[in-house]
């Protein structure tokens, strides 16, 4: 086939699969908390409840869509669609399977890092138009959380690149034929995982919308699709970690028997779940123990971790 | 860390626990008895109007939904000639019910008065007015009551003495 149809085939694919994937995670997320908190969530539209996307949707599209007067109009327009940019961009190099996959940028992981620092500014750009404190606070938190959990991410990650020895995703996949890099990498995988909640917003780490205490901190002055889009936008930040952790230290599409596509679904799925699962369980720890936990646990914790990985590749390389 | 990997354990056992929800419209919650729900206005057993007018219930509510007109008939029996309660405004306190002396004004366990239409919250007489004696089935008042009605003179009431024959009595 031509490979400039195949590409666009895949590009729409993976932006379909992916945009309908994160709307359904708002069903699938209410059912697993309710099921987790003995409860039966929405169970009335459809079969098992499956249409209450739909309502939402049409509830969602049908609402106000309201600008405050005292905030800062365009920004305020802007900075919702930020978050979706910069995630979906994103999507561009999640190797789905050796086929499936937009493009295997040879920085990949570089280009993945960069993308989620530029997604905080809808956070941030959306606190500071709403011109209202509590939207300022969160979007300040969200700054400061992003910049004490993004200096780990980047470096928890290094591990693997060092055994894969390379920064694209494909050659990292590859390179978990034999041994995933959960093994080698636990330590890792786990520091990954706790900056991947973080820089979702995800529960436990919600302290940017901290409803609690922030009324919805940097989106409680948006309405309508606006909020939709940070909502999505959380979902779709939900899909990518998952994804990537499921490419980074979980040997992506390899797998026995299942084609490779199922593998891949399966292990994002798995995380997913994880994910809500630590929503369901965790409450949300004060923003001076957030910060405190980042530099003075996390970080070190990565650096050591890097420079036994660096210590034990250089004295297998001998 | 022992904690949070404790609790994220614990909630996902919940995974097998039975859930607490009653699936409500297909599935009915018992309500009791004594449930404090819908009002009805009841009849004595022979069949007759309990409520005497007395206006005790109306200034029982607190939120001040029930209004009635007092008025008699040709034997001196009060009863109401309209009685109106608003269910937009109850609170279902049971205040009235409690207040009332003759037993005529009750809660019983029906809570689903929903109603697209607000004005159709106001119950009239004839909404209220059942046919049986609600709670307290072998209750009369006027069979009690020391006051004369159609086919009861003075002293004719259950456990009534007659009435004492003022020519006769003397210090
Ligand atoms: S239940 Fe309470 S609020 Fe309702 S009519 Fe009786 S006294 Fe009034
Ligand atoms: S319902 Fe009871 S309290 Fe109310 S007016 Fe009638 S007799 Fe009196």
């Amino acid at each position: 086939m031509n490979p400039v149809l195949l590409k666009i085939i895949v590009l729409v694919g993976i932006l379909l699969v992916v945009l309908g994937l994160a709307s359904g995670l708002i069903w699938l997320e209410r059912r697993l908390l309710a099921l987790w908190q003995d409860r039966y969530g929405p169970n009335r539209v459809g079969p098992f409840g499956l249409l209450q996307v739909m309502a939402d949707m049409i509830k969602i599209f049908f609402k106000e869509d309201w600008i405050p007067p005292f905030a800062d109009k365009w920004v305020f327009v802007f900075a919702p669609s930020i978050v979706m940019i910069t995630v979906l961009l994103t999507f561009a190099i999640i190797p789905f399977t050796s086929v499936i996959q937009i493009t295997d940028m040879n920085v990949g992981i570089l280009f993945f890092l960069g993308m989620s620092s530029l997604g905080v500014y809808s956070v941030v750009l959306g606190g500071w138009a709403s011109n209202n404190k509590y939207s300022l606070l969160g979007g300040m938190r969200a700054a400061s959380q992003m910049l004490s959990y993004e200096v780990f991410m980047g470096l928890s990650l290094m591990g693997t690149v060092m055994l894969a020895g390379s920064f694209s995703l494909r050659a990292i996949v590859e390179a978990q034929q034999h041994m995933w890099f959960v093994i080698p990498q636990f330590l890792g995988f786990v520091l990954f995982f706790i900056a991947g909640v973080a820089e979702t917003r995800r529960l436990p780490f919600d302290l940017p919308e901290a409803e609690s205490e922030l009324v919805a901190g940097f989106h409680s002055e948006y309405s309508g699709m606006k909020f939709g889009m940070f909502f999505v936008g959380e979902y779709l930040g939900v899909i990518l970690i998952s994804a990537l952790i499921s490419v980074l230290f979980f040997g992506g599409w390899l797998g026995p028997v299942l084609p490779p596509v199922v593998w891949i679904i399966l292990k994002t799925l798995f995380f997913i779940c994880f994910f809500i699962l630590l929503r369901a369980a965790l409450p949300r720890p004060r923003f001076d123990q957030l910060m405190s936990w980042g530099w003075k646990w996390m970080l070190p914790l990565t650096l050591a971790n890097l420079a036994v990985t660096g210590a034990v590749v250089v004295a297998m390389r001998r | 860390m022992w904690s949070v990997l404790r609790s994220l354990w614990l909630v996902l056992m919940h995974m097998f626990k039975p859930r607490f929800t009653v699936q409500y419209p297909d599935e009915k919650p018992y309500l009791a008895p004594r449930y404090r729900g819908r009002i009805i206005l009841s009849r004595d057993p022979d069949g007759e109007e309990r409520c005497v007018a007395c206006h005790l219930c109306a200034i029982a509510c607190p939120v001040d939904c029930i209004s009635l007109q007092a008025t008699e008939d040709e034997h001196g029996r009060r009863y109401p000639e309209w009685f109106r309660i608003n269910f937009s405004r109850c609170i279902f306190c049971g205040l009235c019910e409690e207040a009332c002396p003759t037993y005529a004004i009750q809660l019983t366990p029906d809570i689903e008065m929903g109603e697209y239409n607000r004005q159709n919250l106001v119950y009239e007489k004839e909404n209220l007015l059942i046919s049986g004696t609600g709670k307290y089935p072998g209750y009369n008042f006027w069979r009690v009551a020391g006051v004369k009605i159609k086919d009861k003179d003075k002293g004719e009431a259950e456990r009534e003495a007659p009435p004492a024959d003022l020519h006769t009595l003397m210090p």
